[in-house]
């Protein structure tokens, strides 16, 4: 039982980690490489706060606000470029964390974090909380998506300069965006540094980076059940591929460029296709 | 004299960055694909070149044989992996071409050995004095082999038919294409050429380090991608100067602010800086 705590737990940070992209590359259609940055700051920040001391909880809000506070000052600065250049910044933004990090002794520098106080709950309690927080996030993504706001996201990532047309404010939504999927972020990072208990700069690089983009990626861009699902199988992958070891992220490269160059829609492109396969075939019965 | 070493030092680093800046600009400035498995041809280079001066003795066979050999492996992945992709959205190829990056650098480490190999006997290791200043000769040959090899690219660029047509085809493909410039061609030959002076690079940092290791492209790889949009990505003028002066900015910022951050990090900070100022890139038009 213990082992399927360990994996429906990281699954659930993986999931609302995921969500947390998935606002601003799937619904927005801004492309980050540097997520993971936000991960990390929402980490450190929440292990710094239960290291002095203080609550969990405080901790967490704190991962939260702080995560979301930098990447709406990230998001200013560099929502002024857009596509392949945006990319870049984003991956610049990344290293630049990693930098920073590595040099600073109080953060633990290039050795990391370690004896970060337990939540205080249980292990399936601390389960339960962070499958919570996952279902919290679901379901505030598939409302969000269907909102007005959805609509807009959805303007943005189709084509920006008709919805600037539109007379939609195209910048301040991008930053809305990046906002919330960077708090987010940070939210999941807290979780992730009170799960591990240890957390060190290599955890939040740009591998990390990649890996949370191809889950949005490989579920399909902006498909809430398509990302939830490659999040849960691509996190606890690593663990069932155990006798692959050697052979892990050879297949998971394979699998990033097969998905892209097959499937370029995700799993659940894949679906609808079918889907619609089948609909056409059962109307030409008919016929 | 410090400043004049650091000087010369960026400068080496600078040409190794620009032999690779230069492919993915060329690849960028045709399809707009950010070419990320540039690096693993880079290091596949060095490979090939440590593996063949160990078996030859001959540093000058393993280059002739590395560029022509990681020319037509960039050709090949053109048309295998981004060719079918050309009229998807732009993430779908950057993204396809990262999980080839990751599949290339997990086969080196599973062929070749997760710790890297060295030169048995390595070549132009000793020390020539520069204006002063002490370089060993596989800096100085570096330094040269960039100068010959992208001052051979801008004659072919500048002088032949082949480059006016490659120009003419970054600039405007439909008209280029109505003049009767064949479209087809031009990517296979800018991915050779960019491919080779990936590989020529490859060799070199091989020589500089004297080891070659399956990660040794990924930090190249990411600051290149900084490197062609700092220069306005497409433009080669601008790729030349941005890898030249990160190179020397490194240099100098590794003895200046290196307790405030690491090396890599200063490569992007920079690149964050400028495209606060100028978000089109230092050298990019509009």
């Amino acid at each position: 039982m213990a082992y399927e705590i360990t994996l429906l737990t990281a699954m659930g940070i993986a999931v609302i980690f995921a969500l947390s992209l998935n606002l601003i590359t799937g619904f927005c259609g801004q492309i980050s490489l540097g997520h993971a940055a936000f991960y990390g700051i929402g980490a450190y920040c929440a292990a710094m706060i239960t290291k002095s001391g203080l609550p969990f909880p405080l901790a967490l809000a704190a991962g939260f606000l702080l995560a979301g506070a930098i990447g709406t000052v990230v998001g200013i600065a560099s929502l002024r470029v857009r596509h392949d250049f945006l990319a870049i910044t984003t991956m610049g933004v990344g290293f630049l964390f990693l930098g920073i990090v590595r040099q600073q002794d109080f953060l633990g520098g290039e050795m990391g974090l370690s004896g970060i106080p337990s939540s205080g709950l249980s292990k399936p309690a601390f389960m339960t909380l962070v499958l919570v927080i996952a279902a919290a996030v679901a379901t505030f993504s598939i409302y969000l998506k269907r909102s007005w706001m959805g609509y807009v996201f959805d303007s943005v990532a189709d084509d920006e300069d008709t919805a600037r047309m539109m007379g939609i404010d195209v910048s301040r939504y991008k930053l809305v965006a990046f906002a919330m999927g960077t708090a987010l972020a940070g939210l999941a990072g807290g979780l992730y540094a009170h799960n591990i208990r240890f957390i060190d700069p290599e955890s939040f690089g740009f591998v990390e980076s990649i890996t949370v983009l191809a889950m949005v990626v490989v579920g399909g861009i902006g498909s809430v059940w398509g990302v939830i699902l490659a999040a849960a199988v691509l996190s606890v992958m690593p663990l069932w591929l155990q006798f692959i070891s050697d052979y892990k992220l050879l297949l998971y490269g394979a699998l990033l460029f097969a998905v892209m160059r097959f499937s370029p829609n995700g799993m659940a492109g894949m679906v609808t296709a079918i889907l619609r396969r089948s609909k056409t075939t059962g109307t030409g019965g008919k016929a | 004299m410090l400043a004049f070493e650091l000087l010369l030092q960026g400068l080496v680093q600078g040409s190794i960055y620009a032999l690779i800046a230069v492919g993915l600009t060329l690849v960028y400035g045709l399809l707009r694909i950010l070419h990320v498995a540039h690096a693993g041809l880079f290091t596949l280079g060095g490979y090939i070149g440590v593996l063949i001066t160990n078996a030859t003795g001959s540093l000058a066979l393993a280059l002739l044989v590395a560029m022509p050999a990681m020319g037509l492996l960039g050709v090949a992945i053109y048309r295998t992996c981004y060719e079918p992709l050309l009229g998807r959205p732009p993430y779908v190829a950057l993204i396809a071409s990262i999980g080839l990056f990751i599949m290339m650098e997990e086969l080196f480490r599973l062929i070749f050995g997760p710790y890297g190999i060295s030169f048995t006997a390595p070549p132009l290791q000793n020390t020539v004095a520069v204006l002063g200043v002490n370089l060993k000769e596989a800096e100085l040959a570096t330094m040269i082999g960039g100068i010959v090899l992208i001052g051979g690219l801008a004659l072919l660029t500048l002088r032949t038919r082949i480059g006016t047509a490659s120009r003419a085809t970054v600039t405007d493909p439909k008209m280029a294409e109505a003049f009767g410039v064949n479209i087809a061609r031009i990517r296979d030959i800018n991915f050779f050429v960019g491919s080779a002076l990936a590989a020529s690079a490859g060799v070199m940092v091989a020589l500089l380090n004297n080891l070659v290791e399956p990660t040794m492209g990924s930090v190249p790889s990411y600051k290149a991608l900084a490197i062609i949009v700092l220069g306005g990505l497409g433009d080669l003028r601008g790729t030349l100067i941005a890898a030249l002066a990160l190179g020397v900015i490194e240099a100098f910022g590794t003895i200046y602010l290196g307790n405030l951050l690491d090396r890599d990090a200063i490569a992007f900070a920079f690149l964050i800086a400028v495209l606060m100022l100028r978000p089109q890139g230092l050298f990019g038009k509009g």
